[in-house]
């Protein structure tokens, strides 16, 4: 019980990490929608287009490395494997 | 004759003076049209922007002056990076959104008029109303480019014009009541505005 607990604590903390670096590691707040710039060759207009896409930001960062870590912790308080 | 000659000479120059007067529609189907808004306060500088642009405008290449129109900013559409920052930007406190969802322009007066080639700069004068607060103002140096028959190269379906407009002026938010005296560290009292707006006009 108590090695499965930690497996899963590292699962989460990876999964968590990947999820944040690879869409996009931003450091600001989490977002639901971006908005991607954009140049309008005919008109000679820079704007930007709003995307619905969800971006973690640091606050998922620390709610799911904190997650991981109080599974990791609680594997102290579980008995220990045969 | 002479009289129905002469008639028919005057109904063509009127005519011909309104027939190159067109009504640009300033809802762009590309979403590229915005507004940039700036605050630069002692403890905080905030840059946001809105594209929720609507309103037509009639406007005569050979005559400037003859711009008029009305462009419509939904308040709702103003976004600022920092997702709980938008939340106070819309809320009661400061824009007020749902009770106040419009921003707009209506011209009165276009003045100091300078054309070269298709571009035109001029001082354009009218009400901006924010906050449900309207005010005269004039926007110096708005600078208006017309381009005869380049709707096609957006829209390759579609023949006709575009009118791009840009303007870039400052307005104080306590002329419109908005927090006015307050959080001045941290929001401005002058907001900049800059304005980059395409409409088009289907022949």
């Amino acid at each position: 019980m108590r090695k499965k607990l930690r497996i899963f604590a590292l699962l989460l903390a990876l999964v968590v990490l990947g999820l944040w670096f690879f869409r996009g590691h931003n450091t600001g707040w989490t977002k639901n929608k971006v908005f991607n710039p954009v140049h309008d060759p005919v008109t000679g207009i820079d704007g930007s287009v709003e995307e619905q896409k969800f971006v973690p930001g640091v606050d998922f960062l620390v709610i799911g490395l904190g997650l991981a870590g109080l599974q990791f912790a609680s594997s102290f308080i579980v008995r220990k494997d045969a | 004759m002479k009289t129905i000659t002469l008639f028919l000479a005057l109904t063509g120059l009127n005519l011909a003076a309104f027939a190159d007067t067109e009504n640009f529609d300033f809802k762009d189907p590309k979403g590229v049209n915005n507004v940039v808004f700036r605050t630069d306060a002692p403890l905080e500088s905030i840059n946001g922007t809105a594209t929720g642009i609507t309103g037509s405008v009639t406007y005569d290449a050979a005559a400037p002056g003859s711009l008029k129109g009305k462009i419509v900013v939904d308040a709702a559409s103003l976004h600022v990076p920092n997702a709980m920052m938008q939340g106070h930007l819309q809320g009661a406190q400061w824009l007020d959104v749902s009770k106040n969802p419009e921003i707009t322009f209506e011209t009165a007066s276009v003045d100091n008029i300078k054309t070269m080639d298709n571009v035109t700069t001029a001082d354009v004068s009218g009400t901006f109303t924010l906050h449900g607060v309207s005010k005269q103002i004039t926007v110096p140096g708005v600078k208006i480019t017309f381009l005869k028959d380049k709707l096609k190269d957006r829209f390759p379906q579609l023949q006709g014009d575009l009118l791009v407009i840009r303007a870039s002026f400052t307005i104080n938010r306590s002329d419109y009541d908005i927090n006015k005296g307050k959080y001045e560290d941290k929001v401005s009292d002058e907001i900049q505005l800059n304005l980059s707006i395409a409409g088009q006009a289907v022949h």
